[in-house]
């Protein structure tokens, strides 16, 4: 590769890291935003990251820039400042979009299997591991005598040994 | 030897019957569940949007009392709007009362929106905010529902009417209550 060729793969890599590197960022944009007591502004991103941006669906609405996500970050914090619990702010939001709107879900019925799912593979593994050590496990017979000369004569070795 | 097989045929229906339904436009993969589905319409009050009269909750629940109401969230800005919009005339010349929510919009751009080939809405809320969307679990506009008697959701629909959803889910609804 050509030095110049070196450089633009650097360009072009710097440019892909760089997303990744301001991702964590929140996406509070405007500090008028955010509360004046540094507790309760605490309090409010930590609830608003469990909640899920109706739009994006990925993203909590810490993280996301819709208008969506903007207007219940506000609720969240006209809430907290109103004095609910960080359970009452969430089953506010629960009310309204479900519990679809909690990026960790509760354990229900509908989510056994979501919950469940790192126990049954790894169920699921133990049992692929016990089948195949049983099958392997089997010792094979021991070599007859023709086998033993036929070996001895492919290596050189002395037929004796064994 | 039969379970792997067994499994993966039933994977295969489960996914061609999903694929089957979303052609539909019956499953959305990105749907949001809508608990206000069963229950009873929330208190709001919103101003109307000149010439027509703005609504609270209670009076939805009044009209939806005699005959059912169709709820409409659009807005000025909302290109799918616009693509419902030949539809929401159809079901006004049809008798249905529709009633609008005009979500985060300038009421002038509104009023100009409503008026282009004639507001299908017998009365329009301005929720300028966009609180009483929040109260519905509105994500979105245009967003419709069904409000049948007693005032309780019966129905939802997320996105823009077409024809094709108005004669196989939106009319099965309305004859239901009727």
């Amino acid at each position: 590769m050509t030095k110049r060729g070196m450089i633009r793969l650097a360009t072009l890599l710097a440019v892909l890291a760089a997303p990744a590197s301001v991702t964590s960022a929140y996406a509070i944009s405007d500090p008028a935003e955010m509360l004046a007591s540094p507790a309760a502004e605490a309090r409010a991103e930590q609830i608003g990251s469990q909640l899920r941006c109706l739009v994006c669906q990925n993203e909590s609405i810490e993280d996301s820039g819709a208008p969506l996500a903007r207007d219940l970050r506000a609720i969240v914090r006209r809430r907290v400042v109103a004095g609910d619990s960080d359970r009452q702010v969430i089953a506010w939001m629960v009310a309204r979009y479900g519990n679809f709107v909690r990026l960790s879900p509760p354990l229900a019925l509908s989510t056994l299997l979501l919950w469940f799912s790192p126990v049954l593979a790894l169920l699921a593994g133990l049992a692929a591991v016990l089948l195949g050590r049983r099958r392997t496990s089997t010792v094979p017979p021991p070599l007859s005598e023709a086998e033993r000369a036929q070996l001895a004569a492919l290596s050189g070795a002395p037929s004796s040994r064994t | 030897m039969l379970a792997p097989l067994g499994v993966a045929a039933a994977a295969g229906v489960a996914f061609w019957s999903m694929l089957d339904r979303m052609e539909q436009g019956t499953f959305d993969p990105h749907g949001v569940p809508n608990p206000l589905i069963g229950h009873t319409v929330p208190d709001f009050a919103l101003p109307g949007l000149a010439p027509a009269e703005g609504f609270s909750g209670a009076e939805l629940r009044a009209a939806a009392a005699s005959r059912p109401v169709l709820v409409n969230f659009f807005a000025s800005w909302c290109v799918p709007c616009v693509e419902e919009a030949q539809v929401l005339a159809g079901l006004h010349a049809r008798g249905l009362p529709i009633w609008g929510v005009a979500y985060k919009d300038k009421p002038e751009l509104a009023a100009g929106f409503v008026a282009r080939g004639g507001s299908p809405y017998s009365r329009i809320g301005l929720d300028l905010p966009g609180q009483v969307a929040i109260d519905w679990g509105v994500t979105a506009v245009p967003e419709s529902y069904v409000i049948g008697r007693d005032g309780i959701v019966q129905w939802r629909w997320v996105g823009p009417f077409d024809p094709g959803i108005v004669s196989l889910q939106l009319d099965p609804v309305l004859r239901r209550l009727a």
